[in-house]
C-alpha cells in the first residue's frame, strides 16, 4: 500500500468512466468525507485489502482501475450495513455491485469463484427458471476445479429431503431466455 | 386473509421446513396462501451482481402476475422479498424503468401489489394480540436471540418496517409465543451469505461472530426468518466448529416454526428434524419448563429471595463482619452513583421512589442508614425508606402551607 500514486489531472475519459458508475450506483462519492464509518461496520472488512472508505477514496482520485481490481469488490456479502450507516448518505453497497458488474463486464476478475457462482446460479434460472441447487453446486465445483467441496453435505441434505435428484421447471421456461436476451440488450451489459 | 405465496427456490430445497412450517402458520393462523401458478426464479444476489436489468425483470414477473391475480404478496425468504421490494420500488419511483420492465417482460406491471415479510406478515398484518390468543403450548422457558440479518431490514428505503439497527418485530413475535428474546448486540449482522460457498475462509468467520454472541447473550437457540442465514448458522455450524477449533452445537429455528409449534403443531409435523445442529431436544426441553411454569403460580419478589438465601447455604446465614461490611459500601457507592435506580429496588411506588432518591443525595447519613438496612433485611429497609419518604412530603406540605 505504499507505493506512489498519480494525482495528476485525470482525463475526461476517466471523469466520464467515473460518471457511468457513479450514474448507475445512484449515489456520488464526493459526498465522502472520508469518516470510516463504513469500514467500522463492515463485516467483512478483516478480508478486505481495500476496505469500503478506501475504495471510495480511490474512486475519489479517480483511479478506477485499481477500484475494479480490488479484491475487497469480491469480499463484500452486500449486507448494506455501509449504506445504512453513511452519515452522508453514500450508497457504497451499491458502488460495490456497480463494480463488480462493471469488473465483470470487462473480464477483469481478482476473485473468479463469485463470479462463477453467479454464472452457475443464472444459468439454472435461464434454462429452467428455477435454481436447481444440486445441479448448482455440481456446476459451480466443476468450474472453478474444487471437486470434493461441500460432498460431506450432499448427502445429509438428501436424507433430510433438501436437494432434488431433478431440477424443479417452470411451464413458461420458453420465456425465460427471452428475459435474459432483452434484459442483456436493455441493460448494455453482462 | 388472502394472499399471494411466493416460496422461491430455498422452500423446495435447502429450507423445506421453512415453506412447510410457513404452510403450517399460516393455516393455524386462518391465512389463506396462494401459491403463485408458475413463479420463477427471483435471480436473487447472482442476478444483481450481475446485470441491473435482469435483476428487476425476473423479480418483476412474478410480482406482475400477483398484481394481475389482484393479491398481496408473501414471500418469506429473505432474499426473495428483498429483490421484490426492491424490484417494486425502482419501478414505482421511475416511469422510464417501468416502460423498460414491462417491455422485457411483455407485461403490464404498475407496483400496485404490497409485498410482505413473514415478520411484517406475522406482526403487523395478524396482529400480536392474535396471536397471543390461538398460542396453544407456549414456548415458556425458550430463551431466544432472534437473528435479522441484512436482507429484511436494509436497505432502508425498500424495507423500511423494522429498524435497521436494532429491529424488534421478531423479538415481539416471539414473545407473544411465549419465549424470551433476548437483547444481543448482533440482530443484524451479516452471516456472511454466499462467502460460506465462494471464499469458506472468510464466511466461517463471519458465521463465528454471530453464534459466539449469541451464546454470550445467554441464548440457548437462534431464530431466523431467513433461508441463507439459516443455511450458514445451522448446516454449517459444524464445518465452522470444525475450522475455527470451536464447539456450540446452537440450534436454529425458523420463526414460522416456532409459529406453528406454539400453535399447536409438533416439531416433526413443521420439520424440525430436518435440522442439521440437533434441534428437537432444546424443545422438548422447552416444552418441560412450559409445563412446570404453567403448574407453579408465578414467584411473589419475596418468597424468591429467601429461597435464594437458602440455596445460598451456610455461608449466606452466618455473614461476616467484613463480608457484611463489603456489601454496605457496595450499596453506598451505588446510592451515590445512581439514587434513582436504588430508590426504586426500595420502595415499588414509582413517585415515593423518585421522592425518595431526591432527599437521599447528598445525605451521607440516610445513604448509610439505607445501605445498612438493605443488607440486613429489604423489609427492614422499605420500612426505613418509606418512613424517609413519608417524613419529607409532611415536611414539604408544611411548607407549601406556610
Amino acid at each position: 500500500m505504499q507505493e506512489t500514486i498519480k494525482l495528476s489531472h485525470p482525463g475526461e475519459q476517466a471523469r466520464q468512466d467515473l460518471a457511468k458508475i457513479e450514474k448507475e450506483a445512484g449515489t456520488s462519492v464526493n459526498l465522502c468525507y472520508q469518516c470510516g464509518k463504513c469500514t467500522a461496520g463492515c463485516p467483512a472488512a478483516f478480508a478486505m485489502d481495500y476496505p469500503p472508505r478506501q475504495v471510495i477514496r480511490l474512486l475519489q482520485l479517480n483511479l478506477l482501475d485499481e477500484a475494479l481490481d480490488a479484491g475487497s469488490i469480491w469480499v463484500c456479502a452486500s449486507c448494506e450495513t455501509c449504506s445504512a450507516r453513511c452519515p452522508r448518505g453514500v450508497d457504497i453497497a451499491s458502488l460495490m455491485d456497480t463494480l463488480r458488474r462493471e469488473a465483470l463486464q470487462q473480464g477483469r476478475l481478482s476473485d473468479k469463484k463469485v463470479a462463477a457462482f453467479n454464472k452457475a446460479f443464472l444459468g439454472s434460472v435461464k434454462s429452467f427458471g428455477k435454481v436447481y441447487e444440486a445441479g448448482l453446486m455440481l456446476q459451480y465445483n466443476l468450474s472453478t476445479g474444487q471437486f470434493f467441496k461441500d460432498m460431506g453435505l450432499g448427502l445429509p441434505m438428501l436424507k433430510r429431503g433438501k436437494l432434488g435428484m431433478l431440477p424443479e421447471k417452470i411451464k413458461a421456461r420458453e420465456d425465460m431466455p427471452k428475459i435474459f436476451e432483452r434484459a442483456k440488450k436493455m441493460g448494455g451489459d453482462e | 386473509m388472502k394472499l399471494a405465496y411466493y416460496p422461491g427456490c430455498s422452500l423446495e430445497g435447502s429450507a423445506v421446513e421453512y415453506g412447510l412450517s410457513t404452510e403450517r402458520s399460516a393455516h393455524l393462523l386462518g391465512i389463506e396462501l396462494v401459491e403463485l401458478d408458475d413463479w420463477n426464479c427471483c435471480g436473487a444476489t447472482s442476478a444483481h451482481n450481475t446485470n441491473k436489468m435482469l435483476s428487476l425483470a425476473l423479480p418483476a414477473r412474478n410480482l406482475a402476475m400477483a398484481e394481475k391475480a389482484g393479491l398481496d404478496l408473501v414471500a418469506p425468504c429473505a432474499a426473495c422479498y428483498n429483490r421484490f421490494r426492491s424490484t417494486r420500488h425502482e419501478v414505482s419511483h421511475d416511469p422510464a424503468m417501468r416502460g423498460k420492465i414491462e417491455q422485457i417482460l411483455d407485461m403490464p406491471y404498475e407496483a400496485k401489489g404490497e409485498v410482505l415479510s413473514i415478520l411484517e406478515l406475522l406482526a403487523n398484518k395478524v396482529g400480536l394480540e392474535e396471536i397471543k390468543q390461538k398460542v396453544k403450548n407456549p414456548l415458556t422457558g425458550m430463551k431466544a436471540a432472534c437473528y435479522y440479518g441484512c436482507l429484511l431490514v436494509r436497505p432502508v428505503s425498500h424495507t423500511g418496517f423494522d429498524d435497521p439497527e436494532n429491529p424488534m418485530s421478531m423479538d415481539h413475535i416471539v414473545e407473544a409465543l411465549g419465549a424470551q428474546a433476548l437483547n444481543w448486540a448482533f440482530k443484524t449482522e451479516c452471516c456472511g451469505a454466499a462467502l460460506a460457498t465462494s471464499r469458506p475462509d472468510i464466511g466461517n468467520r463471519m458465521i463465528h461472530e454471530v453464534i459466539k454472541n449469541a451464546k454470550e447473550a445467554g441464548a440457548e437457540c437462534i431464530v431466523t426468518a431467513c433461508p441463507l442465514c439459516m443455511m450458514n448458522l445451522d448446516m454449517r455450524q459444524a464445518g465452522m466448529e470444525k475450522a475455527l477449533g470451536v464447539k456450540y452445537g446452537l440450534p436454529v429455528y425458523y420463526v414460522t416454526e416456532l409459529a406453528a409449534i406454539a400453535l399447536g403443531d409438533t416439531p416433526a409435523e413443521v420439520g424440525v428434524p430436518r435440522h442439521f445442529v440437533e434441534a428437537e431436544k432444546y424443545l422438548a426441553v422447552v416444552a418441560e419448563r412450559a409445563k412446570e411454569a404453567a403448574l407453579t403460580p408465578p414467584p411473589q419478589p419475596k418468597k424468591a429471595r429467601t429461597a435464594s438465601a437458602a440455596a445460598g447455604g451456610e455461608a449466606k446465614e452466618a455473614p461476616s463482619a467484613q463480608d457484611t461490611e463489603k456489601k454496605v459500601n457496595a450499596f453506598i457507592k451505588a446510592f451515590e452513583k445512581a439514587p434513582d435506580k436504588m430508590a426504586a429496588r426500595i420502595i415499588k411506588d414509582p413517585e415515593r421512589a423518585s421522592v425518595l432518591a431526591q432527599l437521599v443525595g447528598g445525605d451521607e447519613k440516610k445513604i448509610a442508614k439505607l445501605a445498612e438496612a438493605m443488607v440486613a433485611d429489604m423489609e427492614k429497609a422499605a420500612k426505613v425508606g418509606d418512613a424517609y419518604v413519608t417524613a419529607e412530603l409532611r415536611k414539604r406540605e408544611k411548607e407549601s402551607a406556610s
